[in-house]
């Protein structure tokens, strides 16, 4: 094997020049280069102001649509779900009940589907330049946060509509949405790598959103998960989320607890071995135009 | 200045077939129950070397020129060079900073504006958004686009499209630039003017590594130049050397001088050339006057009710001349097909030939053929390069006074 005559990887330079750079066969599994892709954080910053740009610009309505949809679903949960099969709602409106949920949920069903199709959708440019192709499923995770910030001023607007006023639970929100984050990038590094590897993953991915969103409180409150199903059902760490989420806005629900450590745990080791599957595709994704 | 700044030692690159678009999921599973340990590996599959062992040295300053048939392995060079494919086998080290220019337009989006893909081109191709600010009002006046920029690109001419990309790619300022081909499309003043710019980088001691199949580009620009046939260098020397060399042996194998010669074809283009009287360069047309092209073609089966298409393509791709000819009956063997041409009054540059052969709307043979044709004709034209039209006729001109009017 290649990998076994070639001299050792020296340790990757800085920016600082004169820069040298050394080409070679890949070596294995172990090849993280995440300081590479500090180093190109423009080109990061100019794939999500790409995919929000084009995003608005082709849309009708624009960004009263990121308003829309999430509304209208809003509506239909209610409907249904609310009025029709009664479902418990930890004693919130059902509006503030499904928003607050469908928020953080939008966002990580748009940023998975997102991150699942970048390589695929930037074939073009990664057979014509080199950058480390982490920035692309790091953009379509990120660039769904535009969508997602002014979800949330709806949803804030919401909230205080029907008189609930957030408390110092808030605080924790940031914590979920990076957890929301983390959960949508280790998922979607697998994805899209997966993805790369054979075109089917992109059709099968919608159901996979919609097979995960019931298997998380976004239509029902996890009270309705029997108690002894409760710690296999928090290592779906968008339960977490979900549930943190109506629990730091309202302040009704369940504080986070021990089985949210649980589902950090699952995040970082997905997220860590999407890392890896992710890099090791990366070498002949070029390859397979 | 003759620090070495790109080393590759024995690059090698296996592909392998069958694990291209088609394959999915399902195939992959089929795989690993029929035999579940091959299966991941790949073994079995077939593969084959786009590049089995090259090795080389780039200096600092240099211009090297890669000439070769289509699927020699220079792109695959290339893109192993920039980082967009790792080698199979062997290593390269590369000192300062690399920039690539594989495609004209790399990035462009249809949606955004002239002033959008400038940026988001840029970014790409590896210029930070100060560089590009920097840069920016010059890449809008080298575009010639200033009242454009903010238009989105889908509204773009292809002529329009092509200044700006290039634009942004002129000014891309690495200290290594390798760049793939790009230089066959847009007009030919565009082309000098980019020729132009790329001349100075190579002064300002730039290092450059340069694919084309325009030999004639090669010998202006480069001072070094390497042959890859067949995955592995076959010549390395001074530009007109190794060309030199490469000519001879397209010309005297005939058969190989195709791009095509998979062998499994029934038909097959094998050469092109010109016939002018009191001239002996095959390639070059350097007269107004009439002149035959004529292309040899080998067929292995009896063709009947067949159909010969042949056109002639500027270096933009915009169709010059075509014809279609039908009815031929051809037996097995070997034909020429010889187009008459009493005279070809286009504008000085690079030209392509291309033909096919159809049967029955079948088409058996397509060949984009090589090498280019140059047309070095005397120049019948305005003297400013932006004024300089697509025909090039010796026309006629007097003046006439009232007088000789009514007379």
């Amino acid at each position: 094997m290649a990998s076994l005559t070639a001299p050792p990887r020296p340790i990757a330079p800085l920016c600082a020049a004169p820069v040298t750079l050394r080409i070679e066969p890949p070596h294995g599994w172990f090849e993280l280069r995440l300081r590479e892709v500090w180093e190109y954080r423009e080109l990061l910053y100019f794939f999500v102001w790409r995919d929000v740009k084009v995003r608005y610009k082709q849309t009708l309505v624009g960004v009263a649509w990121v308003i829309l949809q999430p509304l209208l679903t809003m509506a239909v949960f209610t409907l249904f779900f609310g009025k029709l099969a009664k479902l418990p709602s930890q004693g919130l409106p059902y509006p503030v009940f499904y928003f607050a949920a469908l928020v953080p949920w939008m966002y990580f069903s748009y940023s998975l589907q997102s991150a699942t199709n970048v390589v695929v959708e930037n074939q073009r440019v990664i057979t014509k330049v080199y950058f480390p192709r982490l920035v692309l499923p790091i953009s379509a995770v990120v660039s769904g946060l535009v969508d997602f910030a002014i979800g949330f001023l709806v949803l804030v607007c919401v909230t205080l509509v029907f008189g609930i006023h957030p408390g110092l639970a808030a605080l924790w929100l940031p914590a979920f949405l990076l957890l929301a984050i983390l959960t949508a990038l280790g998922v979607g590094l697998w994805m899209s790598a997966l993805n790369a590897l054979y075109r089917d993953v992109r059709y099968v991915m919608p159901f996979v959103a919609q097979f995960w969103m019931f298997a998380s409180p976004v239509a029902y409150p996890s009270s309705l998960v029997p108690e002894r199903w409760r710690w296999l059902y928090g290592l779906n760490p968008m339960a977490g989320v979900i549930d943190g989420f109506r629990w730091a806005l309202t302040g009704h629900g369940q504080p986070p607890g021990p089985v949210l450590l649980a589902s950090a745990g699952m995040v970082g080791a997905v997220l860590l071995g999407g890392l890896l599957f992710f890099q090791r595709m990366e070498g002949t994704v070029a390859d397979r135009a | 200045m003759t620090t070495t700044v790109i080393h590759g030692e024995s690059l090698g690159k296996r592909y392998r077939r069958g694990l291209h678009v088609e394959t999915g999921l399902r195939h992959t599973i089929e795989n690993f129950i029929r035999s579940p340990f091959s299966a991941f590996r790949g073994n079995g599959q077939e593969s084959f070397w786009a590049l089995k062992d090259v090795s080389l040295e780039v200096r600092e300053g240099e211009v090297l020129g890669l000439i070769g048939r289509n699927g020699a392995g220079k792109t695959t060079l290339l893109k192993i060079l920039s980082r967009i494919t790792r080698p199979t086998t062997g290593w390269a080290e590369i000192h300062g900073r690399v920039g690539s220019l594989l495609e004209v337009g790399t990035g462009f989006h249809p949606e955004l504006t002239g002033r959008e893909n400038t940026f988001l081109s840029g970014a790409i191709l590896g210029m930070s958004k100060r560089e590009i600010e920097r840069k920016f009002d010059e890449i809008v006046a080298f575009a010639e686009l200033e009242k454009f920029i903010d238009t989105q690109v889908k509204h773009y001419s292809s002529g329009m499209y092509v200044r700006l990309a290039f634009a942004v790619a002129a000014h891309l300022e690495p200290e290594i630039l390798l760049v793939d081909e790009v230089l066959a499309v847009g007009d030919i003043n565009f082309q000098r003017k980019c020729l132009g710019k790329m001349g100075d980088v190579a002064r300002a001691g730039r290092t450059v590594v340069l694919v084309s199949h325009q030999l004639n580009q090669i010998r202006r620009l480069c001072s070094r130049a390497a042959w890859i046939d067949a995955g592995l260098i076959r010549s390395e020397g001074t530009a007109p050397s190794v060309i030199g060399a490469y000519e001879a042996a397209m010309f005297s194998e005939g058969l190989s001088a195709c791009d095509h010669s998979d062998g499994q074809n029934l038909v097959r283009f094998l050469r092109w050339e010109l016939e002018v009287k009191d001239s002996n360069q095959p390639h070059v047309l350097s007269t107004l006057g009439p002149f035959h092209v004529n292309f040899q073609v080998e067929t292995r089966k009896p063709i009947h009710r067949g159909v010969h298409g042949a056109a002639l393509l500027n270096a933009g791709r915009d169709i010059v001349w075509a014809s279609a000819v039908d009815s031929l009956e051809l037996s097995p063997g070997f034909h020429t097909f010889s187009h008459g041409f009493p005279s070809l009054p286009v504008r000085p540059g690079a030209y392509f030939w291309q033909v096919s052969l159809w049967e029955d709307d079948q088409q058996l043979e397509l060949w984009d053929c090589s090498p280019e044709m140059i047309v070095a004709s005397e120049v019948h034209q305005h003297p400013l390069d932006e004024w300089s039209g697509v025909l090039n006729i010796p026309v006629s001109f007097r003046t006439l006074k009232r007088e000789d009017l009514r007379a």
